[in-house]
């Protein structure tokens, strides 16, 4: 009796699992398969109702932006300055995720805390004094300046993804090390870089994906060097329906390719540990 | 190779006290083990002599020069941790030489150090594979290797064993008194097991709480301990304690028991007594059986003599069951004697 209940009971949990990961599949895959569909479909079809779910493989809409005006130039502004983010958020959260893991300092938990509370400021309320400052010191409509917001905001991550990589390597490694004759540094080098060489890239892409993502300091903070999203942002606004869905397409396509990439190391942001 | 002086070393951890003065010497090729429970300071002591933790007070020698103000690649040691410290990311290789690399041996030299001391500890057929793919005891042959292969002049050594399972311990615990003292190092172990001190030892530092309380032979720490901790620590079961008033001059009575001890002005000491020095008679300390286990060679009888926890270690072959009363004869000359508010030894 209890066997036959156990069983069901396990039927039943099963059953509600598999469901669950049925509806959150569905939830994320469901709108992608969607753009996709309508990004590889002629206009006429785009428009039209009901619409095919099979993609019909016309690559009309997404040659339009091979050719679009301007859309290389903020192409390469995008991943300049993604690049940029990405230099810049790992060579100073880097530091400060190993100097989280290995020193106890007086007030490293409100250290921590405030990395995270960086994140709590929502960007449009600092967008004015932002740009207010950025023209008075030049630093407006330039890679360089938008890769600094695009660094704070990608920063907390950086410093947490590195913090859990770092305490993820036993201080024994080093200090075995350094009793091998290493220095400080060159135990470093020799060490725990190559351990954590897979997570900073990690890491790194990351930054980059939430710069390439970032739409609105983009958008207040260039005008003549747009990146590819505030571009698109500000173009699509007039464009057709099918045109819409293939920017989109256009946009999301990298990240999801890039954080699919990373998505393990990811997880040890969390704590969760990275095998 | 070397001796070590150790002069006044102290450490604390904020308020508490890790260290509280230590001086300690050992002399040039001495298997040195500390050992106490855990917190009593003695990792804060190796660490400390290995360059990893920066003490308050206090000097620090490895033969002749003064080392403490020496970054740990510095000092001519080498050590073996008790998570081994594998690097994940060489191979046995690779880890056994690193040392060899950071010190810029030619390759010949790395490649025959490696091997030679891959040979000594039997691991001369993983050299190509990594850490995660050894089990491990494998991987402490690894660490050990490691450490011999830099040919330091001091190996220290912190609880390498305390991972293994009881019999891969024992195994590398012979394994590793021969191969130390082939290697004509000087050696300190770190340990709070202390069968694995007396076995390896050649002389055995006791600490607690931050002090060293005796430094002598495995067999002096065992006959003559100096305090009562040290008595209790060592030998497994524990050391028997009892009250003991003095009746006359050096005449001491023991749970209705007359026994000659010191001669003191003291009016009350501790007799203590190990379970294996005590024998069934016809005269002896009053005991109550309470509890007979049968341990192979001996027997362990648990007693109660006048409210007092009692354990005896007696012959197999004696027959005795709970409830019994048994008369226990301690041996005279391995009876020892305690002061009873300073736990200090009294001699006879």
């Amino acid at each position: 009796m209890t066997a036959i209940t156990q069983k069901n009971t396990f039927k039943q949990g099963r059953f509600l699992f598999g469901a669950s990961i049925f509806l959150l599949c569905a939830w994320v895959l469901g709108p992608l398969y969607l753009l996709l569909v309508n990004t590889l479909s002629s206009p006429e079809v785009v428009n039209s109702f009901p619409k095919s779910l099979i993609p019909e493989f016309d690559f009309e809409s997404l040659m339009f932006f091979a050719h679009f005006q301007g859309m290389l130039a903020a192409l390469k502004n995008s991943v300049l300055v993604a690049g940029l983010t990405m230099i810049l958020a790992i060579a100073i959260g880097a530091p400060a995720g190993y100097a989280l893991s290995r020193f106890d300092f007086a007030g490293k938990e409100l250290f921590r805390v405030m990395i995270l509370l960086t994140r709590a400021f929502p960007l449009p309320l600092l967008a004015l004094p932002l740009a207010v400052l950025f023209i008075r010191t030049g630093l407006d409509d330039t890679v360089f300046g938008l890769s600094l917001i695009h660094t704070t905001l990608a920063l907390p991550f950086a410093v947490l993804i590195t913090f859990s990589l770092f305490s993820g390597i036993p201080t024994e490694l080093e200090e075995a090390a350094w009793t091998l004759g290493c220095t400080r540094y060159q135990a470093f080098a020799y060490v725990v870089f190559p351990l954590i060489v897979p997570g900073i890239t990690a890491s790194a892409i990351f930054a980059f994906v939430i710069s390439w993502n970032e739409v609105f300091a983009a958008a207040v903070l260039t005008i003549e060097n747009r990146t590819l999203t505030a571009f698109l942002l500000q173009n699509l606004d007039t464009s057709p329906l099918h045109l819409k869905f293939a920017g989109g397409f256009i946009l999301v396509v990298p990240a999801l390719i890039f954080i699919f990439a990373v998505r393990k190391y990811l997880f040890a942001m969390w704590g969760i540990a990275n095998r | 190779m070397a001796e070590i002086k150790i002069k006044n070393v102290a450490k604390s951890f904020g308020s508490f006290q890790a260290l509280k003065s230590i001086a300690l010497n050992i002399a040039d090729q001495e298997f040195m083990v500390l050992l106490g429970a855990s917190g009593c300071g003695k990792t804060t002591l190796l660490r400390i002599i290995a360059g990893l933790e920066v003490m308050d007070s206090g000097e620090v020698w490895i033969g002749d020069r003064r080392v403490d103000h020496l970054p740990p690649r510095d000092r001519g040691i080498a050590m073996v941790f008790q998570n081994y410290a594998i690097f994940p990311h060489l191979t046995v290789f690779n880890n056994i030489g690193f040392g060899l690399k950071m010190s810029k041996l030619p390759e010949v030299e790395i490649k025959r150090r490696v091997e030679q001391n891959a040979e000594l500890m039997h691991i001369e057929h993983l050299l190509s594979r990594y850490s995660g793919e050894l089990s491990g005891g494998q991987r402490q042959r690894v660490a050990v290797a490691r450490a011999l292969a830099m040919q330091p002049e001091v190996i220290l050594m912190d609880e390498p064993l305390s991972n293994l399972d009881a019999l891969l311990r024992l195994e590398m615990r012979a394994e590793l008194k021969g191969v130390l003292a082939e290697s004509k190092t000087t050696a300190i172990y770190v340990t709070h097991d202390q069968v694995e001190a007396m076995s390896l030892a050649d002389r055995i530092s006791v600490m607690d709480r931050g002090e060293i309380v005796q430094a002598v032979s495995p067999t002096e720490v065992y006959r003559n301990p100096q305090t009562r901790f040290v008595a209790s620590f060592i030998g497994n079961p524990p050391m028997n304690f009892l009250s003991a008033k003095q009746t006359s001059k050096g005449q001491w009575q023991v749970a209705n028991q007359a026994f000659q001890g010191p001669q003191t002005q003291d009016k009350e000491l501790v007799f203590a007594i190990r379970p294996e020095d005590l024998k069934p008679a016809s005269s002896g300390l009053e005991a109550k059986v309470k509890i007979v286990e049968p341990l192979g060679p001996h027997l362990l009888v648990t007693c109660d003599v006048q409210g007092d926890l009692f354990r005896a270690v007696l012959d197999i072959d004696l027959t005795v069951a709970s409830g019994d009363r048994l008369m226990l004869a301690p041996m005279q000359d391995r009876i020892r004697w305690f002061h009873p508010n300073t736990d200090k030894s009294v001699r006879v």
